[in-house]
């Protein structure tokens, strides 16, 4: 699989700051990349220097085989791109807009016109094509921005941030439109929200202080929480005493922690193989009154948090 | 040379999507007009040509053409579209270029509306018309000059406003250079080739021979190579500074 986005040893400063230090990652067809990372942490510089806005200090980054510094034309065509907080001509109407950004990337006439037809269809446009994107709600010019990405049908898309303000029923249908799309393009997103990566993509990166520090599919780095394959056991709260001590005795069971008051106990295992077959079986036989049995398999948000220092427990850094 | 096109036509349809074509053309035309009247005595001369016009021109452009430039890119930088913008298939120098020519062709918009008094003069007596096209083609020449320098000052800056007074104070520096108060600076310490050198950055000594109906190729020259090194210096102001 050719990587239709190469990204090789990127590195920008501004001044003494190093916003992005050393980034390398490929991208290829098929795959949607979700970009994570707190504020700050230079994710939205990666991607300006992915789409040739700006110059990286050191390294090269390529969109389907083409440098974008070196020949930025033939890589800016290949790309569509919608920078962070979606910027639109506040004085254009978005069917003037996208008339522009088509005729820039060459289409004309009825081609143009079907472009445009197809991007106001999949953003969902229909409604507001005649008013001035300024009077637009925020949903709306993110819309706008993302129609204004996919006009030229991409093969490689980069996205910053694209569902920020839009509501829940919006934010669903952009990840729809994503999904449909990911089977022949490079897609990168970048996002806050960690649901949205559990959704829709096939790999995350973690980026914090301008490194890359996690890199995996969305289940293999939600098992890098430390809760991953505990075993959730909801009972009656009278039981629970009992219940600790019997479950305590089973072989490979590391520690039991009690949640909820008492309504439910934690069970870790020693060797990260979930236990659910033995206190299944041991819960069958005692008369505790479980109403729920369930293998925990951890959270993308705990461990983005242990990975990027926001959460600075004594849990140790896990390995995947 | 298409990328040109498409980025002019949409930066000339710009002007007229807001009040700003209207309101400039409205204040430059009736400017220009009272000005030839009032203070350029445009009958009492008893001459049929428009000196009294043209000479105003670039006290006229020296606050008005830095008001069409101030947008130019301090706008697209406000916005952030700068970065859709630059992010699409197209070079700087297309970008540049584009939004020059919209401008220039915009001021000659406005150039050609005060055609009311060309017909003027043309009913009153017969003037030379040759000089009077001579005239219209310095005026708009020189505007492009101006154009050029406020759109390199706009290009360095995000607030209009910096844009606007910065490039007004350039203009103004090389309107005047070429007065009698600035060259009497120089004169008397100064060898006599620093006060011609100074004296030869003016707008208005070049201009003032293009009115006479003198076409020479030195103004010419001099006006074009102004544009050329102001929108080279804003291709460069755009590259370095586009992500500031």
């Amino acid at each position: 699989m050719a990587a239709m986005i190469a990204i090789r040893n990127l590195t920008k400063r501004f001044g003494a700051i190093t916003a992005v230090d050393d980034v390398s990652f490929a991208v290829g067809q098929g795959e949607v990349l979700g970009f994570l990372g707190p504020n700050g942490a230079g994710k939205s510089t990666t991607m300006k220097m992915l789409a040739g806005f700006l110059a990286p200090t050191a390294g090269t980054a390529a969109v389907c085989g083409f440098d974008v510094q070196q020949q930025p034309i033939q890589a800016k065509s290949q790309l569509g791109y919608l920078p962070e907080g979606a910027p639109a001509y506040p004085d254009m109407t978005p069917r003037g807009f996208l008339a522009f950004v088509a005729a820039v990337r060459g289409f004309d006439g009825a081609e143009r016109a079907k472009r445009i037809a197809s991007a106001v269809e999949r953003a969902n446009l229909q409604d507001v094509l005649e008013q001035p994107i300024d009077t637009l709600s925020k949903g709306f010019k993110r819309r706008v921005g993302l129609a204004q990405a996919l006009i030229h049908d991409p093969k490689v898309l980069v996205l910053d941030e694209p569902t920020d303000g839009l509501d829940p029923n919006q934010k669903y249908e952009v990840r729809r439109l994503i999904e449909a799309m990911a089977a022949d393009k490079a897609i990168v997103v970048s996002t806050h929200i960690l649901e949205e990566v559990e959704a829709a993509c096939t790999r995350v990166i973690i980026i914090a202080g301008g490194k890359v520090v996690a890199d995996g599919t969305p289940s293999a780095l939600a098992a890098r929480d430390p809760i991953h394959n505990a075993v959730l056991v909801r009972l009656d709260p009278a039981s629970a005493p009992a219940a600790s001590r019997k479950f305590g005795m089973l072989a490979g069971v590391k520690s039991i922690e009690e949640i909820e008051g008492g309504a439910g106990l934690l069970i870790r295992p020693a060797d990260g193989r979930p236990l659910i077959t033995e206190i299944g079986a041991l819960a069958r036989t005692e008369p505790w009154r479980v109403s729920e049995l369930r293998v925990e398999q951890g959270r993308l948000e705990t461990v983005f948090r242990h990975i990027t220092g926001g959460l600075k427990s004594a849990a140790p850094a896990a390995t995947a | 040379m298409r990328a040109i096109s498409i980025i002019f036509r949409r930066e000339l349809a710009a002007y007229f999507a807001t009040p700003l074509a209207y309101v400039f053309i409205v204040v430059f035309l009736v400017l220009a007009g009272s000005l030839t009247f009032f203070l350029g005595s445009f009958f009492d001369r008893g001459q049929a040509d428009l000196q009294p016009f043209f000479t105003f021109h670039p006290w006229l452009y020296l606050f008005l053409i830095p008001a069409i430039a101030m947008r130019l890119w301090a706008e697209e930088r406000k916005t952030g579209t700068i970065e859709l913008f630059l992010t699409l298939p197209v070079t700087t120098t297309q970008a540049v270029l584009g939004k020059f020519l919209a401008a220039w062709v915009f001021c000659g918009i406005a150039l050609a509306l005060t055609f009311p008094l060309w017909f003027t003069v043309n009913v009153l007596g017969s003037p030379d018309n040759g000089v009077i096209l001579a005239s219209y083609l310095g005026s708009w020449l020189m505007a492009g000059a101006f154009l050029a320098i406020g759109a390199a000052v706009s290009a360095l800056t995000k607030n209009q406003v910096i844009a606007f007074v910065v490039a007004a104070v350039v203009c103004f520096v090389l309107t005047v250079s070429g007065s009698s108060v600035v060259l009497g600076f120089f004169t008397g310490w100064a060898p006599q080739t620093v006060v011609d050198t100074v004296a030869s950055f003016s707008f208005i000594s070049h201009f003032t021979s293009v009115m006479r109906g003198v076409i020479d190729v030195k103004d010419m020259v001099y006006f074009l190579s102004l544009i050329v090194f102001f929108l080279f210096a804003n291709a460069v102001v755009v590259e370095l500074k586009k992500a500031d």
